[in-house]
């Protein structure tokens, strides 16, 4: 088991004869990912990769039964492709462009609730269910198949978190980079409810950051929901009140979404915080004995 | 992207939000003509820095005569102004504000924002505006009003209206709230906005409500589509290691450390910064290589990092992915060689071609020292950066 992606999945990318879309997906073909297809519109009928392209996501799914995208078009146009996949039927959309408007994912949100789709990210490295099924940017060479679920918001760190419990000999059930976007699709509470129900996964690793509330609303979840150990790494106490850190979501504001205010939330909920980004493996190695 | 005040305003009266009348000056010549086409004695003349707290740190001084003015002006301009939410530096001062005095009976707050946990715009105003808005809402919540937009629908006069009497608004007043609300929503909309700020919004003598001070920030996610906008940015007002390395596609953060750091990823930056503080060391940037990572971006961002005479040692830390750990090697490699770098480099390569990485380091011949994991990497650089200090 893992959790929304596996061997089953069927993947088309959206994007795909670009030069992100290409190379990302010769990795995940490389990786054992059934990528079945690709769209570029006004490209239908080509084939790239030894794999068909089509104009539209409607044309992709009724000829591959696609299940899944990895979306790789530029910031402008992809709010467009995130809502054109779901009314395509895909169940999970992956969507790793980064610097798309805000305003744009305003809109997408509000227009997914109409939708059974998932969406992960944007801005985010994707999602891995080790030895199966590779949608995203990650390096696959890194991951195990485990015991261990990780749901972070930055994507560098969700390799750090992979790379220790590879090491450790714990791997990982599924990884989910949810993306450091202050709007985007999949949350922690998703990712922990998914996690706690998976019977593969036994332990979770969370990496917050910085800004916004996500991390003390997953506390409180976990508190109340969530019976397997979870270990958490928060990135940012060193980071200047008010300044910008790269990702639009990691902004203190107001004094709230501090890096010791999410820690003290998650050790009340008990959860096994760690200072050190080093240790993420190490403590849950130690937790889960 | 931040606004300047001025260029806020103009936003704001295009859209018919009533703001004081006045124009930006660039020198005391210019300051003299706007102050003549304003009319009257009096003038304010405001400083035009992208920091608040202006007013505390005397950047902003109301004039009686041409003389004073002239006076008042030549002071300003080519200094720098340092505020509560500046650095110790201040911000330059090449620009000032020049407006007709305004006379007031109460100062309200009124913001616009995306609120990222409910994922919508939405509305706060107090009746206590005119102070600092954070302090209020710590200490009386009560007081802070909020209305939530629904992105179909848009913003409705039912909820300017809730406003409007809960603020004690009444008469004209209460349409006048309406109209400057559904203006700011109408240019959050049209121009990327990720924030609009009136502090204060003024009821005046005459009744009516002003636009007194006016705080505007862009989504830089949206620039590319305003481009208007897009050429109201001031350069001046960043930090000039911060707009280089913008102009290299780089993401970098002055701070105050002696530590420097090259990293890819905002997270893992973060968590680098974090880790040398645990080791006892204090981290001198915040920098971001990205994903697409070039030899010559590697090379620019380590000149930037040279180019804070505080850093006593360097950091790398690279968790390849896309980024292959051969090219960063062969960028260290080159601007060690380009720069000539006197101080303490320590290299951790993790992930793709990590082993080629390492192994060209050893073979460049350069005084640089490779740590195997995180912590390593973290200890290391503290040692030597203290190393430096004895």
């Amino acid at each position: 088991m893992s959790i929304l992606v596996d061997r089953n999945t069927k993947v088309i990318c959206q994007g795909f004869t670009g030069k992100q879309g290409s190379f990302h997906s010769e990795q995940a073909l490389a990786y054992g990912t059934q990528l079945v297809g690709g769209v570029t519109p006004g490209k239908g009928g080509q084939t790239h990769l030894d794999r068909p392209v089509f104009d539209t996501v409607r044309a992709a799914v009724s000829e591959t039964a696609a299940d899944a995208s990895m979306i790789y078009v530029p910031a402008a146009f992809a709010a467009d492709s995130i809502l054109e996949a779901a009314a395509a039927g895909i169940r999970v959309i992956v969507c790793i462009t980064e610097g798309i408007p805000v305003l744009d994912m305003l809109k997408v949100k509000v227009a997914l609730a109409h939708h059974d789709a998932v969406l992960i990210g944007p801005n985010c490295p994707g999602i891995i269910t080790p030895g199966e099924c590779k949608i995203g940017i990650m390096p696959g060479a890194i991951h195990r198949p485990g015991r261990i679920g990780i749901v972070s918001r930055s994507g560098t760190l969700t390799y750090e978190a992979v790379n220790q419990t590879s090491e450790s000999g714990l791997g990982q059930s599924t990884c989910v980079g949810i993306g450091g976007d202050p709007i985007h699709g999949l949350g922690f509470i998703d990712c922990l409810r998914a996690f706690e129900d998976d019977p593969q996964t036994e332990g979770i690793i969370m990496v917050g950051e910085i800004g916004g509330e996500a991390e003390e609303a997953a506390a409180a979840y976990i508190r109340d929901h969530v019976s397997k150990p979870v270990v958490a790494y928060i990135a940012g106490v060193t980071a200047p009140r008010g300044k910008r850190m790269g990702h639009a979501g990691a902004v203190i504001a107001g004094g709230k979404g501090t890096a010791e205010e999410k820690y003290r939330a998650l050790e009340s909920a008990g959860v096994h915080t760690v200072r050190s980004p080093a240790e993420m493996g190490a403590r849950m190695r130690q937790v889960l004995g | 992207m931040n606004l300047h005040e001025y260029q806020s305003k103009s936003l704001l009266a295009t859209a018919g939000v009533p703001v004081p009348t006045g124009k930006p000056a660039f020198s005391v010549s210019e300051a003299l003509a706007v102050a003549e086409e304003l009319g009257g004695e009096d003038w304010i003349v405001k400083a035009q820095v992208h920091a608040g707290g202006r007013g505390k740190a005397g950047g902003v001084k109301p004039v009686h005569g041409r003389e004073s003015l002239e006076q008042v002006v030549d002071q300003l301009l080519g200094t720098r102004l340092v505020t509560a939410q500046t650095g110790a530096d201040g911000q330059p001062v090449d620009r000032l504000l020049i407006e007709s005095p305004v006379a007031i009976e109460h100062e309200y707050y009124l913001a616009s924002l995306v609120d990222r946990s409910l994922g919508r715009m939405v509305f706060v105003a107090s009746a206590e505006g005119g102070m600092d808005i954070e302090e209020v809402a710590a200490r009386t919540p009560e007081k802070i009003l909020r209305a939530v937009v629904d992105p179909v629908a848009g913003l409705q006069a039912y909820q300017c209206r809730e406003f409007a009497f809960a603020l004690g608004l009444h008469g004209t007043q209460v349409g006048a709230l309406t109209r400057i609300m559904l203006a700011i929503h109408g240019l959050f909309q049209q121009r990327d906005l990720s924030l609009v700020e009136i502090n204060p919004l003024a009821r005046t003598a005459d009744g009516g409500l002003l636009a007194l001070d006016a705080k505007i920030n862009v989504d830089d996610n949206a620039v590319f589509r305003q481009k208007q906008i897009e050429e109201w940015r001031d350069p001046t007002q960043e930090d000039a290691k911060e707009h280089k390395a913008h102009q290299f596609g780089l993401n970098y953060v002055a701070l105050d450390g002696e530590i420097g750091c090259m990293v890819n990823g905002a997270g893992l930056a973060m968590a680098t910064m974090d880790l040398i503080q645990l080791h006892g060391g204090s981290p001198a940037n915040f920098l971001d290589v990205g994903g697409g990572t070039t030899t010559d971006k590697v090379a620019e961002a380590l000149k930037i990092i040279l180019s804070d005479a505080k850093v006593k040692a360097i950091l790398v830390n690279i968790f390849g992915g896309i980024v292959r750990c051969d090219l960063i090697a062969e960028g260290i490699i080159a601007a060690v060689r380009d720069v000539g770098i006197s101080i303490p480099v320590v290299v951790r390569l993790e992930g793709t071609n990590a082993d080629r990485g390492r192994e060209l380091l050893e073979q460049s011949g350069l005084a640089i020292v490779a740590a195997t994991g995180l912590a390593d990497a973290a200890a290391k650089v503290v040692a030597a950066s203290q190393g430096v200090q004895q």
